[in-house]
């Protein structure tokens, strides 16, 4: 049960976003900024993957399942690449960039300190520009902030995947601005759907 | 020096403002709205000090002398005060609420899971509305964000801790919307 009377169905941050619009509005466009909004050289995909792993390693169920399925949808609906970046960045199938990148991001979420002149050297080495370390660091940082948020106040977490597989879809296609369209369980799923 | 070449000489998260004005919109908007929106039961100083709190747990140098002379401004006391505050909360003269709701942004300091039900409702004991809990979490978590932010990219930041009180009744006044331009 979450700390405070949250009146909506709606589960982790998309709660909190419905109870505070006011702090929901520049939450929403930075995240539409850092992982939606056309980038110079990295694609959604390994922007949502990046905030997936920080996610995992702050183990925010939410977050983590929410960006692995928005991730998912970014890359080709390929669930497998989310779980072996999830699993182990140095042997998924992602560029050495991106590897380089998710070291940097793992250090931010250790403390902000823990980024040295070594692993940006290395990342500059795989390729990486100086705008893609900048959005590494603050989209790792960020995702320091909304998994404490979601978890600080107790938000419903929801086991079923189905939940954010139709939630990541959306997000994937239409962006962070859009209103949460009303989420189905698995059960009322299974009986509207035909394939 | 800075991990990337910022190509201006702002100070912390304002040279990283300058250089990336896509995300400094966004950033400072949620300061904005989070520390100095009077539609607030917590008054700006005590936002601020929260704030001051997070930064100080996590050593961000910028980030709490910063706010902490915002502080200091807003609640008319001078930086040995806010420094007392950061190393003791309990034993500073702060009401009961405050220090229930430092309580709090302490345990979202190091994770968001570590808030109990027992803060929460030593919170309400003291006069804490849900609002304003979720605000104390929220300033916390932000807070975890600025910090991580200014320092994982190494910025720099003046050492002498003057500069920051000198600066504090001006950024009051102007507040965060144009960090960029100053």
């Amino acid at each position: 049960m979450p700390h405070i009377k949250i009146e909506n169905e709606f589960p982790g941050i998309r709660g909190l976003f419905l109870y505070r619009p006011v702090t929901a509005a520049p939450l929403n466009a930075l995240v539409q900024t850092l992982l939606h909004n056309p980038h110079p050289t990295l694609s959604a995909g390994e922007r949502e993957l990046i905030a997936t792993y920080v996610s995992r390693l702050n183990t925010c169920k939410y977050c983590c399942n929410i960006h692995g399925a928005i991730a998912q949808h970014q890359l080709g609906n390929n669930a497998e690449i989310v779980q072996q970046v999830l699993a182990n960045p140095e042997t998924a199938p992602i560029s050495n960039t991106l590897k380089a990148l998710l070291k940097i991001a793992a250090k931010v979420q250790q403390g902000g300190k823990n980024v040295t002149a070594e692993d940006v050297a290395l990342a500059r080495a795989e390729g990486a520009t100086d705008i893609e370390i900048h959005d590494t660091v603050l989209i790792a940082a960020a995702f320091c902030m909304y998994n404490r948020y979601v978890d600080g106040l107790a938000t419903w977490q929801p086991d079923d995947e189905s939940i954010y597989d139709q939630m990541g879809e959306q997000r994937a296609r239409e962006g962070y601005l859009t209103p949460p369209a009303k989420i189905k369980p698995k059960e009322e799923l299974n009986h509207s759907t035909k394939f | 020096m800075a991990h990337i070449e910022l190509n201006n000489e702002l100070p912390g998260i304002r040279g990283l403002m300058a250089y990336r004005p896509e995300t400094e919109a966004p950033l400072n908007a949620l300061a904005e709205v989070l520390l100095r929106d009077d539609n607030n039961t917590l008054t700006r100083g005590e936002r601020e000090l929260i704030a001051t709190y997070v930064s100080y747990l996590n050593d961000c140098f910028f980030c709490q002398n910063v706010h902490g002379s915002l502080a200091g401004h807003y609640l008319g006391c001078n930086i040995e005060q806010i420094d007392a505050v950061k190393e003791d909360f309990h034993s500073a003269e702060l009401s009961d609420k405050m220090k229930a709701l430092l309580s709090i942004a302490a345990s979202v300091q190091k994770d968001g899971k570590q808030v109990s039900a027992e803060q929460i409702d030593e919170a309400r004991k003291a006069g804490a509305t849900d609002v304003e809990i979720h605000d104390t979490v929220l300033i916390s978590a932000a807070f975890c964000m600025f910090n991580r932010y200014v320092d994982g990219l190494a910025t720099w930041a003046p050492q002498d801790r003057q500069f920051y009180v000198n600066r504090a009744p001006q950024r009051a006044l102007d507040g965060y919307q144009s960090s960029v331009f100053r």
